[in-house]
């Protein structure tokens, strides 16, 4: 199985953009409070706050650590406040997030999404995201453009692209290559897959380091897959109709437990189809 | 807001893949996705559920001077809204040309074909007449809006029933749903619209298409017909050269379909029906898969009850106290109960049969008035095990009886199970023997 996709510059496993990785200097008592409510399914609105009124338990050193809030958590004077609804979750050393199975995409930068151009202009494409307003691609940003030489790009074709830009006040922005000038697996692909839409939840779990369902889908039959993380993904096996059973797949195995998925699976090996 | 476009690979796959016999949800070329008819609490709603498309019909009556032209025949008013709820792409108050084609398939399905005997109408020939009223909204959109549409527009007419009318001479009387019981339209054929895709210039058909073909397809075919094999409408768009073979074929497919959705039409409409005698749980409650309903209050119902002071009070001598917390109903005047208490909201649902006519809090002063509704006599279930408050109510005749069981809860206020047609509660005891 083939997977394209790309990483958060920031470095740590897909999930955290760059922009919340907030490391906060916290007391000992935040990083307990937090840790005890791992598992747990929060709400926007609940906060972790502590100041300097807490008692540190006697047996703590007094040293403060660094906490890491990702996707989920926003920092708030020296309150963590929880902005999604969903299950925090924890990473040793000290990185915390709430997994949420949200379908709209925000844009983030930093993400690999997979975009529909809809526009061309005299030097930017527009491009269709998913999110509140359409993202914008210059030309030049393609390996080996030059003023002279244009990309090969038609309205309606699919891109694989690295978000640059992405805030509130301003209009998303787009580059099909990286930081070194090359291209990295970006750039304009689709012929002959089929595009879905699954929910972001779905789509961490894909590009996750260790991935159960990766491991599953590889047991069935060779394909290719691109993920954006804008919640579309991208499929292609041998035959119209493996594409077909591997895009229904994705899609019904989005709202199902671990169990329940393999069950699926062994079905459908079993099974034709 | 705009939709999301299609991109060129999603709609060479589309192509491809119906070129080679497949559809991406795996059906069949002349199937349909999994159609669910369900009829809400008032006489006349009617919503369809066909595959994830969701469409909601509500018919609507009310006494208006006939049109010049025909002095003695009612008037249809079909107005189908497309709204913002059902696609992105749907835009608030903007008359989109999908609309008016959706708007005049669906006057030209019903009405052109004369499937309500509009003579039965006329109140006043030349004065008053009723006006029926189908107001279609769309919930959900995942292609083949016009299809889930007629079959909910016809759905809510075959399940509407207008009110009962009188003239004596001049005067006109028309009775509330409490007095006489409501009528059905008279309805004489249920035409149904099939919709078939085509693609690649008229090579390849599909029946019911989803959204995704929707937007991949050449043209559309829209047949209209009704189980007795009579052609209603057709219509064809996007402007595709049809030869004669293509659309016979076509029109037998529809045939089977129409017959198919014909059947289940009228399998819910009997569901509907038996649940309503047995004052079960249907309507709207039933088709969200929630425990609470909030709000839903019923106008105070004038009924008629004779004897009910005796057999009252003898029943609450012969019960045991109720629990403090709950105040039971009290009989004060024979004719006259408060129900339920005030200024509490507790809309619990357990287990029994009902769905909207909880008036909890009407207990103000000494006015409320109990609310009566009838349940078969096969039915009386004496649940001795609760302390019970059981007002019957046995009509001389032997007609359906119906009996509304009290029960002050330890926990909840005191519930009557209703029949859900328990506006018209009072108005049924006159109502004829159904089959």
């Amino acid at each position: 199985m083939i997977l394209r996709s790309g990483r958060g510059r920031c470095g740590c496993s897909s999930g955290f953009r760059d922009i919340s990785c907030q490391a906060t200097r916290s007391s000992v008592r935040m990083f307990s409070v937090l840790k005890e409510r791992v598992g747990e399914i929060l709400l926007p609105g609940d906060e972790f706050c502590c100041g300097p009124q807490d008692t540190l338990p006697l047996t703590d050193s007094g040293k403060s650590e660094r906490l890491v809030a990702g996707p989920g958590l926003r920092r708030s004077g020296d309150r963590l406040l929880v902005s999604r609804s969903g299950v925090l979750r924890h990473k040793e050393p000290n990185k915390f997030w709430i997994e949420s199975q949200q379908r709209r995409y925000v844009p983030a930068k930093g993400e690999t999404v997979i975009g529909v151009v809809t526009a061309k202009s005299s030097d930017v494409f527009k491009v269709d995201i998913g999110g509140s307003e359409a993202a914008s691609l210059s030309y030049l940003a393609f390996e080996g453009a030059t003023k002279r030489n244009r990309p090969n790009v038609q309205v309606g074709d699919l891109l694989l692209a690295q978000l640059v830009v992405a805030n509130k006040d301003m209009e998303p922005e787009l580059v099909c290559i990286d930081g070194s000038g090359r291209a990295n697996g970006m750039g304009v692909f689709g012929t002959g897959g089929l595009l879905i839409k699954v929910s972001l939840g779905l789509v961490r779990r894909l590009l996750a380091p260790r991935s159960d369902l990766r491991a599953d889908l590889e047991q069935l039959f060779p394909c290719e897959l691109v993920v954006g993380m804008n919640g579309r993904v991208w499929v292609r096996a041998g035959a119209v109709q493996q594409t077909l059973v591997l895009a229904n797949l994705l899609q019904s195995c989005d709202a199902m437990t671990a169990p329940q998925r393999q069950q699926l699976f062994r079905r459908l090996q079993q099974g034709a189809f | 807001m705009k939709d999301t476009p299609l991109s060129n690979c999603e709609r060479d796959f589309i192509l491809k893949a119906i070129e080679e016999k497949k559809r991406l949800d795996g059906r069949q070329t002349y199937d349909y996705r999994k159609i669910k008819i369900t009829f809400g609490t008032d006489y006349g709603c009617c919503f369809v559920d066909l595959g994830q498309t969701r469409v909601m019909a509500q018919v609507s009556c009310e006494l208006v001077v006939p049109k010049e032209s025909r002095p003695n025949e009612g008037i249809m008013f079909f107005n189908l809204e497309l709204s913002p709820m059902a696609s992105p792409a749907f835009e608030q108050g903007r008359q989109s040309e999908l609309s008016v084609k959706l708007n005049r398939q669906l006057e030209r399905c019903l009405r052109n074909s004369k499937c309500i005997d509009t003579e039965s109408l006329c109140v006043v020939s030349g004065e008053k007449v009723w006006q029926i009223r189908v107001d279609v909204h769309t919930l959900n959109n995942d292609g083949n809006l016009m299809d889930a549409a007629s079959v909910a527009a016809i759905g809510a007419l075959c399940h509407f029933r207008r009110p009962d009318v009188s003239i004596q001479g001049e005067e006109v009387t028309v009775y509330s749903p409490e007095e006489r019981d409501p009528i059905p339209l008279s309805i004489y054929h249920m035409p149904i619209s099939v919709s078939f895709a085509f693609f690649q210039q008229g090579t390849f058909l599909l029946v019911d298409p989803c959204e995704r073909e929707e937007r991949v397809m050449d043209g559309l075919l829209m047949i209209a017909m009704n189980k007795h094999r009579e052609i209603c409408s057709i219509q064809s768009s996007g402007g595709i050269m049809l030869l004669k073979e293509q659309v016979m074929r076509c029109s037998k497919i529809a045939s089977v379909k129409v017959s198919e959705i014909t059947e289940l039409i009228n399998k819910a409409l009997l569901n509907d029906k038996t649940a309503r005698k047995a004052g079960g749980r249907c309507g709207f409650a039933e088709s969200i898969p929630q425990e609470r309903i909030t709000a839903l209050k019923t106008d105070q119902t004038a009924v008629e009850m004779t004897d009910v002071g005796e057999t009252a009070s003898s029943i609450v001598q012969t019960a045991e106290a109720p629990p403090q917390t709950v105040p039971s109903p009290s009989v004060p005047v024979p004719g006259v109960g408060q129900v339920g208490e005030v200024l509490r909201n507790s809309w619990g649902l357990e287990e029994e049969e009902e769905e909207e006519e909880e008036d909890g809090g009407e207990g103000s002063g000494g006015d409320s008035v109990e609310e009566l509704t009838k349940m078969d006599v096969e039915q009386h279930q004496e649940v001795k095990s609760r302390t019970v408050d059981v007002v019957e109510i046995l009509d001389s005749d032997e007609e359906e009886e119906e009996v509304v069981i009290l029960y002050p809860e330890t926990t909840k206020k005191p519930k009557n199970t209703a029949s859900s047609s328990g506006q018209k509660g009072a108005g049924t005891s006159r109502k004829q023997k159904k089959k």
